[in-house]
């Protein structure tokens, strides 16, 4: 579809702040708008929105060299440049290293921290022409599911400004939300895109693990960390995938030939054919009743348009959150060792020798979630706890892998909300981990099986809160569920 | 007091390897500080490793050296600590399962017997990086991260070295083994070698044995340390047990390190606390299957193992057990020898101009002999003309000099020089009658039963023909002469 001119030309901000990844492209193919004006929209929605009482936040910078990237883009157009991306902005995730930037994952202890290098998704992206327009705010080292704990404050909620927005992808599932941004890159190692991506009313994307490479991005839980994407339209995903996804990364080893990149255009497709499993446990009273009714409806639709579904049990679904909270601290509580005050980030002053710096260091830079799971991560991985924790965590782990993969050899995707309950208030849960924790039961399972996953806003509460509905696949079937919500997009976007 | 001495020894070698284990600096010794580096080795947020596979190869032909079984599957583990040198506060390295277990060696025990060293495991890591603190009073610590992520082994041996001068031996035949592999020059001045030992005494009294306290010696930067930090070791350990009577069960074990220019050992941690490593598998890197075709070929690359050639060499060659050593130090020099004695009637002869000409030119000019001008078909010719009385080996030894020196062949240079033996009898006849004239005091004495006299009469011969005349000819002409 596109637009005609003069309709284009009489668009303001608001408008161009409108469209999605993919008709931007459209546009500036048709040289119906510029990379420029489009960057300068949001902008104007960034600082429009920064000084309302109570701004979304969801950038903590917005670069100022945005608009000079989009006036080279549009030159290189000019010169008869065509990447897949050209001049099509796009919001970073402040995890994921952009060289010569700032990278704080939104925490203390890296303040002042420029990247040295860049991400292969980001290079990849670059490539393809896209410009990048800030950094998002996120729980600090992407631990958390309402982006509260982040050193630069809370997101909030752009459809109710007293909510959270999820986490720890908040920052950027609240730009696209916003408005303030077309699309931004996520990172889920337990729901951290598609979580936010719920409660804001968006499109998220996490790819199979080994999809997208993760060199650059500042590891969490390396055996569960995905770079995703928060996205206003199905075929924006599938856009960036095929750019970001191309090809194995030689600097990542678990990263896997996926053949994305040669995907060609979206098409919706007829569900007729195709088994949805549901699971019992993420359907039943636990579940906030309103969520209960938007998932109903998504799954009358997948009936009416062909698709059998049929609810499953799989019992060790409910050691998921328990098994992800020994896993993925234990593999945080490593990685952010290197967090010392000896090489950069930041160096506490005053310490009377090299003990009470890394003492003083870690204790002013690191905040309480991230301090709670470098202790629990310690905890289960000590010697006389390993074998009760961690080494069992990494036992059920396999179990649940197996019972998945006999799960799909009966049904072709699985679908449930993405979250148990509607966006919460600020403040909520922040002091109660155990409940903060089981928000992550629905999407928890897909970081363990390495399965892709997607959550598209299923519908809203009375309220009008955004509810998700989330769809895992196959590992590697990212184009099933690319297909499935596209079809379920045409029926009800707009 | 009757006591045996218990020695076990944790060596780690860095591996040659074009680059490091998990990134694609170089790995080399030394450079200006932090020039060697990236993000993967200096460990920086959202960087990933990469499994370099010359190190899993390398550490293959280690372990096949060693006789040890190498692992189907094997995968690396991170080990937590915290240290300003380890930059991701964790290193690299196997625990569960490592590449290879459960080797040995052989080495001359202190009694002249052969002691058989039980290797339990070898496994791979990185190495770490480098704390500089400078001498001069400022409270101010450089690091250097350059030997960051070099390619290590650890090799653990059981404790089965019964004294200091048998943990001497066994480092220095891990060294000849793994640089006769190619995987590593093993020099202890650089730190491609370093060994830990751990050591105690089982003390015989009263018909009962006792363990005392194990002390972990580090520090030893040459075989000489190795050798006199662990015979202080045994001494203070002998007087600690008169004094104290501590057992092993009590004290535990702890860690002393060794001041070389003292010659004494110093207590650097007592009673270890059981340190938490934490240990888990490494997520950023894949389990790594190693196939028996993969082995097969390494094997083959291996050729002949030090061990299997010096017993072919001993039980073949009739070459002493010193000799073997001595011709096994590298794998060039046991090519070299094997090439040269190829198909020879007495491989001991060859051993022997080898050990002592052709050591000697190298040792002078300290090269390999990889390096020398002469090849071992060029050095087997000169043998072959020794053999066929063309020269003397007197002669040879001159003759090998100038082939080193000029590059030129045996045969070339005697004739060169008119060196071919005379093997005319009738001009040895000449010379042998000339010198019974000359020397009739020694002829006579010769004729009344002074055996000795035909050696000054040989001397004689030989001088008068320049050395060129056929040894064995003119000993039977004087004798013929003298009857
Ligand atoms: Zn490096």
């Amino acid at each position: 579809m596109s637009f005609p001119v003069f309709w284009i030309s009489m668009m303001n901000d608001r408008r161009l702040n409108g469209l999605t990844l993919s008709e931007m492209r459209r546009a500036l193919q048709a040289g119906e708008v510029s990379s420029v004006e489009l960057v300068e929209a949001f902008r104007n929605a960034w600082e429009e929105d920064s000084s309302n009482e109570k701004p979304v936040n969801g950038y903590v910078e917005f670069f100022a060299d945005a608009a000079q990237q989009a006036r080279k883009a549009d030159e290189a157009r000019a010169a008869g440049g065509h990447g897949k991306l050209l001049g099509l902005p796009i919001a970073v995730k402040d995890n994921i290293q952009i060289a010569g930037r700032l990278t704080t994952c939104a925490s203390n202890i890296l303040q002042g921290y420029r990247a040295p290098y860049s991400a292969t998704v980001i290079e990849r992206l670059e490539a393809a022409g896209a410009v990048f327009l800030g950094r998002a705010n996120m729980d600090e080292f992407a631990m958390g599911s309402s982006c509260e704990y982040s050193c630069y404050g809370a997101v909030r909620n752009p459809h109710d400004r007293d909510r959270t927005a999820g986490g720890s992808s908040g920052g950027s599932a609240a730009l696209v939300a916003a408005k303030q941004a077309p699309f931004a890159l996520g990172s889920d190692t337990g729901g951290s895109v598609r979580l936010p991506a719920s409660f804001c009313g968006v499109y998220g994307l996490k790819p199979s693990y080994g999809t997208l490479s993760r060199y650059g991005l500042v590891a969490f839980g390396s055996s569960l960390d995905q770079i995703g994407f928060l996205a206003r339209s199905v075929e924006d995903l599938q856009l960036v995938l095929s750019v970001a996804a191309a090809g194995v990364d030689p600097r990542d080893q678990t990263s896997e030939k996926t053949g994305f990149e040669n995907a060609g255009p979206l098409r919706a497709r007829s569900l007729s054919g195709l088994t949805i499993g549901i699971p019992g446990q993420l359907v039943s009273e636990a579940v906030d009743p309103q969520v209960l009714q938007v998932f109903d409806e998504f799954r009358r639709w997948l009936e009416s348009a062909g698709a059998k579904t049929r609810v499953i049990s799989i019992p060790v679904l409910d050691a998921c959150v328990a098994m992800y909270y020994i896993i993925a601290p234990a593999e945080a509580s490593s990685n952010l060792s290197r967090f010392d005050g000896v090489k950069y980030g930041r160096r506490a002053a005053g310490a009377e020798n090299l003990d009470a710096m890394y003492e003083k260091t870690r204790e002013e830079g690191f905040g309480p979630e991230v301090k709670r799971r470098i202790l629990i991560g310690n905890y289960v991985l000590s010697s006389g706890y390993y074998d009760a924790y961690y080494k069992k965590a990494q036992g059920v782990r396999a179990l649940l892998q197996q019972r998945m993969d006999a799960v799909f050899e009966e049904v072709d995707l699985l679908a449930s909300p993405t979250s148990p309950t509607p966006p919460f208030r600020l403040g909520e849960k922040v002091d109660d981990p155990l409940a903060m924790y089981l928000t992550d039961i629905c999407t928890t399972p897909a970081n363990l099986t390495k399965s892709p996953a997607l959550s598209l806003p299923g519908g809203r509460t009375s309220d009008g809160l955004p509810v998700g509905v989330q769809l895992t696949g196959r590992r590697f079937c990212e184009m099933t569920l690319l297909e499935t919500a596209y079809s379920w997009e045409r029926e009800h976007a707009g | 007091m009757k006591y045996e001495v218990v020695i076990g020894c944790e060596v780690h070698v860095q591996l040659q390897t074009r680059s490091k284990a998990f990134c694609r600096c170089p790995n080399t010794f030394g450079g200006e500080p932090n020039s060697r580096v990236c993000p993967v080795c200096m460990g920086l947020p959202g960087s990933l490793p990469v499994t370099n596979s010359a190190m899993i190869e390398a550490a293959i032909l280690a372990g096949l050296a060693l006789d040890c079984d190498i692992a189907g599957v094997t995968k690396f583990d991170r080990k937590h600590y915290v240290y300003p040198d380890l930059p991701k506060g964790y290193q690299i390295s196997q625990f569960d399962m490592p590449i290879c277990t459960g080797g040995h060696i052989d080495i001359p025990a202190s009694d002249g017997s052969l002691r058989r060293v039980r290797i339990i495991r070898v496994h791979m890591e990185e190495d770490a990086g480098k704390n500089i603190h400078p001498d001069d009073g400022r409270s101010v610590s450089y690091l250097d991260y350059n030997r960051c992520g070099t390619p290590l082994l650890e090799i653990v041996s059981e404790p089965d070295l019964r004294a200091p001068q048998e943990a001497s031996a066994y480092v220095q035949a891990i060294r000849e083994i793994l640089r006769a592999v190619g995987v590593s020059d093993c020099n202890m001045e650089e730190g491609s070698l370093r060994c830990d030992a751990n050591i105690n005494l089982w003390v015989y009294e009263d018909g009962k044995k006792y363990a005392t306290p194990i002390a972990e010696i580090k520090n030893m930067n040459s075989f000489r340390s190795i050798r006199n930090a662990l015979e202080y070791e045994v001494k203070r350990q002998v007087r600690e047990w008169e004094q104290s009577r501590l057992l092993l069960e009590v004290a535990g074990k702890t860690t002393r390190g060794y001041l070389e220019a003292k010659g004494i050992t110093v207590l650097q941690r007592a009673k270890e606390e059981a340190s938490d490593y934490r240990y888990f598998p490494e997520p950023d890197l894949k389990p790594i299957s190693i196939s028996r075709e993969m082995i097969d070929a390494l094997k083959a690359r291996v050729g002949a193992l030090p061990a299997e050639r010096r017993r072919r060499y001993i039980g073949e060659y009739g070459i002493t057990e010193q000799d073997a050593l001595n011709l096994t130090s590298s794998a060039a020099m046991a090519d070299f020898f094997e090439a040269a004695a190829a198909g020879h009637p007495e491989p001991k002869r060859i051993s022997n101009f080898i050990l002592a000409e052709v050591k000697k030119y190298l040792n002078q000019r300290s090269i390999g002999v990889d390096e020398l001008a002469v090849d071992a078909r060029a050095f087997r010719r000169l043998i072959d003309l020794v053999d066929a009385g063309k020269i003397s080996g007197k002669i040879a030894k001159e003759v090998f000099v100038d082939m080193a020196d000029t590059g030129k062949d045996a045969l070339a240079i005697i004739e060169e020089k008119g060196l071919i033996q005379i093997d005319n009898s009738d001009a040895i006849a000449q010379a042998v009658d000339e010198v019974i004239v000359e020397n009739p005091d020694s002829a006579a004495d010769y004729k009344n039963g002074k055996e000795k006299a035909i050696g000054f009469l040989m001397g004689q011969v030989m001088k008068k023909t320049k050395g060129k005349a056929n040894p064995a000819m003119a000993i039977q002409l004087l004798r013929a002469k003298l009857k």
